[in-house]
């Protein structure tokens, strides 16, 4: 038998129903019929989708497509709901652009808007480094602890963002750690006498042979300009406190050493420079909240 | 292997893959189930048009309409109670809930939804009253489409449309009455200032009641409606259903036959194959050829039937709510009753009452504030310069008063913790959030301990404490650190 053949209906004797007269192999079909409405609404989307050609863009064309005759396109769709969102929200960016950053917090409304105006700027600009919730990783600082390399009042951090650390502007945050073992200025030895030194000073172990004494000159020679006599550092210079529990870079004494023997002096970007003033004041507010700050 | 083809050359009806729709003139009835019918149209209608206008004191700033759909504020209003988005589960158990009910009706008497409460059902019934108003009853109409459209039958055909065509307005209308405050929508319909949404939905509604309960009718629960298959798996051969009893009515004959075959000593069954309960049915069954899947059941040939045996002095009920294995065991001659208290019913309502009991209790113990904690991912902790564990938190406040109110958030479960709310105005060393009326307000909390806790994940608790009357809400979360007991 052919794979598919057309005979006449026939009555079929257990259901009283008459067949399409479709046979497949033997198998055939009874005909429950389709209302008719059905079928005319199928012509009808047939109808529709020939319509809907000429509205819409559908035709590829060489270089694009045919337009529409109502113009719309997801592109300018797009564009018409980003100038919907800055008309919407431009009274609070405005709002935020004249009021002092001290005073946000006493606005409830317009601190909720910074807070979500900031945190939108920071994934988008910041977590890259400083992580999505901003809690850094080794070299990138945590912004949510207390402890602030170049200061944590709202002020200093505002100056960090906009003006960014050892980059080409002039206001950049600046300081250099010397490269004490590349630039021969220490002897290994010498530098692991002092990094044994400044593990004591953060009551890290350290091995019972170490010479503490002989570290404490040297770092009293190189070291105490910058992070001090104490070790507790200098935010005036970025210079890390070294007798706290944080440690950016690591405090395995390997890690030590390789700070002390190549400097670290890692950079970021001056922000004012991307980034207009009040997405700026969002990012200060928003960062000095994370973690509440000096 | 083929049988030959037994088509009546007259009967086109197998011929083509597409139906013609075969209009259905119901005729008018009247009896017990049409006198129900009526009651639930107009109890349930009477409900859907009317509720938007009850008016329910809840005090200043809040609406007092008793039921309403707040979209852009994200509130619902049902009589004393309150929802919000968070709440939505009270909608999840009211679905389940109905659904059981659904379940329970059908395993009770089949399709008691289909023929009596669906909007469906009531919305064809209330059309086929103008229809019958307007165009005259089943002889009448019919007579009328046959014959040639005069003047006067195209007038009350255009009374028949004008007057559905308000019947849905009004049907759509009620509809967005429901998401706004109904006497003030209301005004701005008729002065034509109602936003475009509005007059769009009422427009729509219109379209698709005229559609459906005009012009589609029986096509919808024949071709649309998803229930008659579901309904079909879930019932079982003891549900009550609208059932011919074959066991009285066979061998049908007319009154006169039927009493001749009588005094012959023959067999002579109570139906008079008067075709009154076709006449009647609003899908066009002939429920004497057993369960269909067009019957919904509605109880309207019951009527028309027993209204016939009256007359003819035969009990009434030869159709009537029955199942075919009582038929089976009359025609074995024994008694029969109807089972309703079977394990299946049994089931169905206690599952209604577990469900609803645990829905009343859920919303007489609600509080009106309520907080949720986020816990900060990443990080999980912070080490401090001094040593100590630094956790972040989200915390979400809801104020369910119509009043402003002012909040003190503290946190148990930790040795010494200091708690700051960021950007807060920290009053009397407490930590302070006033939230506005019938708001939420999201705040950052940042605790710290000065000794990081031995275990990796301290459970904490976090109180929120209205600092006027004094009520708390409280949630749980954990304080994460390092773990390693120093």
């Amino acid at each position: 038998m052919a794979d598919s053949e057309h005979n006449e209906p026939r009555l079929d004797p257990v259901t009283g129903y008459k067949t399409t007269g479709h046979d497949w192999d033997g198998i055939e079909e009874l005909n429950h019929p389709l209302p008719r409405w059905w079928l005319w609404i199928f012509y009808a989307c047939i109808a529709w989708s020939v319509v809907y050609w000429f509205i819409f863009p559908a035709w590829p064309l060489v270089w694009s497509a045919t337009g529409g005759l109502i113009g719309w396109n997801s592109r300018t769709a797009v564009d018409q709901e980003v100038a919907a969102l800055e008309t919407n929200r431009g009274p609070m960016i405005d709002r935020l652009t004249s009021t002092e950053i001290a005073a946000i917090k006493d606005d409830p409304e317009l601190l909720d808007f910074t807070r979500a105006y900031g945190s939108i700027a920071f994934k988008e600009n910041c977590a890259p480094c400083h992580g999505a919730g901003g809690g850094g990783s080794k070299g990138y600082p945590n912004l949510i602890d207390d402890d602030w390399l170049w200061g944590g009042s709202i002020d200093n951090i505002g100056h960090t963002i906009a003006y960014g650390v050892r980059n080409d502007n002039a206001d950049s945050r600046y300081s250099e750690m010397p490269a004490f073992g590349r630039d021969g200025l220490l002897s290994g030895a010498e530098i692991r006498e002092v990094v044994y030194y400044v593990r004591s000073l953060a009551e890290l172990p350290v091995p019972s042979s170490a010479d503490l004494t002989a570290g404490a000159e040297i770092y009293a020679r190189d070291c105490a300009s910058c992070h001090g006599e104490a070790g507790t550092g200098d935010q005036e210079l970025g210079a890390p406190n070294l007798t706290d529990a944080i440690w950016l870079y690591g405090s395995d004494t390997a890690d030590m050493i390789a700070t002390v023997t190549n400097a670290r002096n890692s950079s970021m970007p001056a922000w004012g420079e991307r980034l207009d003033p009040t997405t700026v004041k969002a990012l200060t507010f928003y960062v000095h909240n994370l973690g509440g700050g000096d | 292997m083929t049988v030959p083809a037994q088509i009546d050359p007259a009967d086109d009806s197998g011929q083509s893959f597409y139906e013609k729709h075969k209009k259905i003139y119901p005729q008018s009835v009247h009896g017990t189930f049409r006198r129900i019918k009526w009651i639930v149209l107009i109890v349930t209608l009477g409900i859907y048009y009317f509720t938007p206008f009850i008016r329910w004191d809840r005090g200043p700033g809040a609406p007092d309409q008793a039921v309403l759909i707040d979209l852009p504020a994200r509130r619902f209003y049902f009589f004393f109670i309150e929802i919000w988005p968070q709440e939505i589960y009270y909608l999840t158990g009211l679905l389940i809930l109905a659904a059981l009910v659904l379940f329970l009706m059908n395993a009770v008497a089949g399709r008691v939804w289909c023929g009596y409460l669906c909007p469906q059902t009531v919305w064809t019934d209330l059309f086929l009253l103008i229809e019958r108003w307007t165009e005259g009853d089943r002889r009448e109409r019919m007579h009328n489409d046959a014959g040639k459209l005069t003047p006067q039958l195209a007038a009350r055909k255009t009374l028949k449309h004008f007057l559905w065509l308000m019947t849905a307005w009004w049907t759509g209308g009620a509809w967005v009455l429901y998401f706004s405050d109904a006497p003030t929508l209301v005004h701005d319909l008729a002065t034509l200032q109602a936003p475009f949404i509005a007059y769009l939905w009422i427009g729509i509604l219109t379209f698709t009641t005229y559609a459906l309960a005009g012009h589609m009718r029986e096509q919808v629960c024949l071709y649309m409606c998803p229930w008659p298959r579901i309904q079909a798996a879930l019932t079982d051969e003891y549900a009550l259903n609208v059932t011919y009893r074959l066991d009285r009515g066979e061998p049908r004959m007319s009154a006169k036959k039927a009493t001749a075959a009588l005094a012959r000593g023959e067999p002579a069954g109570d139906c008079v194959d008067c075709h009154q309960c076709v006449a009647v049915c609003p899908t066009g069954v002939d429920i004497r050829e057993g369960p269909n899947l067009g019957c919904i059941q509605c109880g309207l040939c019951i009527d028309a039937c027993d209204t016939v045996m009256e007359r003819l002095d035969r009990p009434t009920r030869l159709i009537a709510y029955d199942t075919d294995i009582n038929i089976g065991e009359r025609l074995a001659g024994k008694s029969t009753m109807a089972r309703i208290v079977r394990p299946r019913t049994l089931l169905y309502s206690a599952l209604i009452l577990i469900v609803g009991a645990v829905m009343a209790w859920s919303l007489s113990a609600r509080s009106i504030s309520s907080v949720n904690v986020i816990h900060d991912r990443n990080p999980e902790y912070v080490v401090l310069s001094d040593g100590g564990i630094r956790n972040a938190y989200t915390v979400r406040i809801l104020n369910k008063r119509t009043t402003p109110r002012t909040f003190a958030i503290s946190v148990d479960g930790l040795t010494d913790p200091v708690v700051e709310v960021t950007a807060a105005n920290p009053a009397d060393g407490e930590q302070i959030v006033p939230v506005g009326a019938d708001q939420t307000r999201e705040v950052r909390v940042i605790v710290s301990v000065p000794e990081p806790p031995a275990a990796a994940s301290v459970p904490v608790t976090f109180v929120v404490t209205d600092t006027a009357d004094g009520e708390t809400a409280t949630v749980t979360d954990n304080f994460r650190g390092p773990g390693d007991g120093t």
